[in-house]
C-alpha cells in the first residue's frame, strides 16, 4: 500500500438540537482542525441537520475491545438492583 | 478449528440481525465482499457527478442550476460516507483510487452514457436515482454496520433527487411538440441502462448466493429490478410517455411488469469498457486527481509545519 497522502480521519458529532446531546454523524478526511471543521458542515449539515458540532481525531478515540466485551461488560450482570423494577412496593403507594 | 466456530457464531450473529462492527470477527470473503462492493457504490456516486456536471453551465434557469448543483453535491457527500465505510475495512483512500485508475474496480456502468440534452438529466434524476433508489433502500438492512448507517444517511438525501428529475421531464412533456419530443428521447436511450444497473440475472450473478447469506445484500438483483419497473411504469404513462419495449406488459397472474429480454451483450459490453463514455470519465477523473496533488502537498506540508509549531510553543 502506498503512502497515504489524503489526510487524517476525523470523526463528527453533530448536536440537532439546543439541549440535545452530539451524535455520531460520520467520519471525514481532513489535514487540519479548520479543514475538518468547514468540511464536517459541509458534508453532515447540508439540510438544518444540527446547530453544533463536535470533531476528534479518530487516533485520539479509545475504545473498547468487541474481543473482551463479555468480559468487561460482565460485572453488572449480577446488580439487578440497580433497576427500578428490583423493588417490591406496598400496595397502593404512588406516585414513586 | 478455530475458525470453523469463529464462523458458526458470525453466521448465528447474522442470522440474528445483529449488525457486524470494524473491529468484529469476519470471514476473510466477507470482508473482501465488502470491499470490493462498498468501494464501487463510492465510485458510482464520484463518477456520476461528471454526466450532470456536463450540463451545469448550460441548465435553463437559475432555479434548476442552482437545483443541480445541490444535487451534484449531495452526490459527492455520498461517496465520501461511502469511502469513509470502506476504509473501515482495512484499506486506504489512496488504494481505493488506485484501483480505480487502474481499471481494478469498477463503477456503475450507467454513468457510461452521455447526456446529450437537458432532458437526460431529468432521466437521470428520475429513472438512474429512481434505480438507485430501490437499491439503497434495500441495502439499509446490510448486515455490515458502516455501510447500513451511511446506507440511512444517503436514502434521506435521495428523494429529492428523484423528484427534482421527474420534474424536468414532466415540464418537459407539458411543453412544445419539439421539448415533448426531448422528453420521450430521453426516456428511449435512459430505459434499458438504468434496467441494467439491478446486474446480472440471479443465475449468473458470481457473488449473490453468499452476499444473500452474509445479509451483504437483503434482496436478489432480480427482486430488485422487478420493483424499480414496477413503481415507475405509471410514472411515465401519466405524463403520457411510452417505454421502449414493446413486451412491456402488465402480467394479470402475477400482478408484476413483464419485460422483454435483457440485452447482456450491450451490458458485458459496457462494463468490460467499451461504453461510450468509459475512457472519457475515468481520464476524466485521473486528470482531475493529478491536478489536485499539489493541493495535496501543501496541506500536508501546511499541517506538519503547524504540528512542528504547536510543539515548540
Ligand atoms: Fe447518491
Ligand atoms: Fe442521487
Amino acid at each position: 500500500m502506498s503512502e497515504d497522502n489524503q489526510g487524517d480521519l476525523w470523526e463528527v458529532f453533530i448536536q440537532p438540537k439546543p439541549g440535545r446531546p452530539h451524535k455520531h454523524a460520520g467520519s471525514l478526511h481532513a489535514y487540519d482542525k479548520e479543514m475538518a471543521m468547514k468540511s464536517a458542515r459541509d458534508l453532515y449539515t447540508r439540510r438544518q441537520e444540527g446547530v453544533g458540532i463536535w470533531i476528534v481525531k479518530a487516533e485520539e478515540i479509545i475504545s473498547s475491545q468487541p474481543d473482551d466485551s463479555e468480559s468487561f461488560f460482565d460485572p453488572a450482570n449480577d446488580k439487578i438492583y440497580r433497576h427500578p423494577t428490583f423493588y417490591k412496593l406496598p400496595e397502593g403507594a404512588k406516585h414513586i | 478449528m478455530e475458525d470453523a466456530k469463529k464462523l458458526e457464531e458470525f453466521q448465528a450473529k447474522i442470522d440474528a440481525d445483529i449488525k457486524i462492527e470494524p473491529k468484529d470477527w469476519m470471514p476473510e470473503k466477507y470482508r473482501q465482499n465488502l470491499v470490493r462492493q462498498i468501494s464501487q457504490h463510492a465510485h458510482s456516486e464520484i463518477i456520476g457527478m461528471q454526466p450532470e456536471g456536463n450540463w451545469l453551465t448550460r441548465a435553463p434557469s437559475l432555479r434548476s442550476k442552482k437545483i443541480l448543483m445541490a444535487k451534484i453535491q449531495d452526490e459527492a457527500g455520498h461517496g465520501l460516507y461511502l469511502y469513509c465505510a470502506a476504509e473501515t475495512l482495512g484499506v486506504s483512500r489512496e488504494q481505493f483510487l488506485k484501483w480505480l485508475h487502474e481499471g481494478a474496480a469498477k463503477y456503475s456502468s450507467v454513468f457510461n452514457y452521455p447526456t446529450l440534452t437537458w432532458a437526460d438529466i431529468g432521466a437521470i434524476g428520475w429513472l438512474v436515482d429512481g434505480a438507485a433508489i430501490v437499491n439503497q433502500v434495500s441495502l439499509q438492512g446490510t448486515s455490515y454496520g458502516p455501510y447500513s448507517r451511511a446506507m440511512v444517511k444517503i436514502c434521506k438525501e435521495e428523494s429529492f433527487h428523484q423528484r427534482q428529475g421527474y420534474e424536468i421531464i414532466a415540464d418537459l412533456s407539458k411543453g412544445t411538440e419539439e421539448q415533448k419530443q426531448m422528453a420521450q428521447d430521453a426516456l428511449n436511450r435512459w430505459w434499458w441502462p438504468s434496467i441494467m444497473m439491478f446486474g446480472p440475472h440471479d443465475g449468473d450473478s458470481a457473488h449473490s448466493n453468499q452476499s444473500l447469506k452474509w445479509k451483504i445484500k437483503r434482496e436478489s438483483n432480480d427482486e430488485l429490478r422487478q420493483r424499480y419497473v414496477d413503481k415507475t411504469i405509471h410514472q411515465g404513462e401519466i405524463l403520457g410517455l411510452t417505454f421502449p419495449d414493446e413486451n412491456l406488459k402488465l402480467n394479470e397472474q402475477t400482478g408484476h411488469y413483464d419485460i422483454s429480454p435483457i440485452d447482456w451483450d450491450e451490458f458485458w459490453n459496457v462494463v468490460k469498457g467499451n461504453g461510450p463514455g468509459n475512457r472519457i470519465r475515468l481520464a476524466h477523473h485521473i486528470k482531475a486527481h493529478d491536478d489536485g496533488a499539489w493541493v495535496r502537498e501543501a496541506a500536508i506540508a501546511y499541517r506538519n509545519k503547524m504540528n512542528a509549531k504547536s510543539k515548540i510553543a
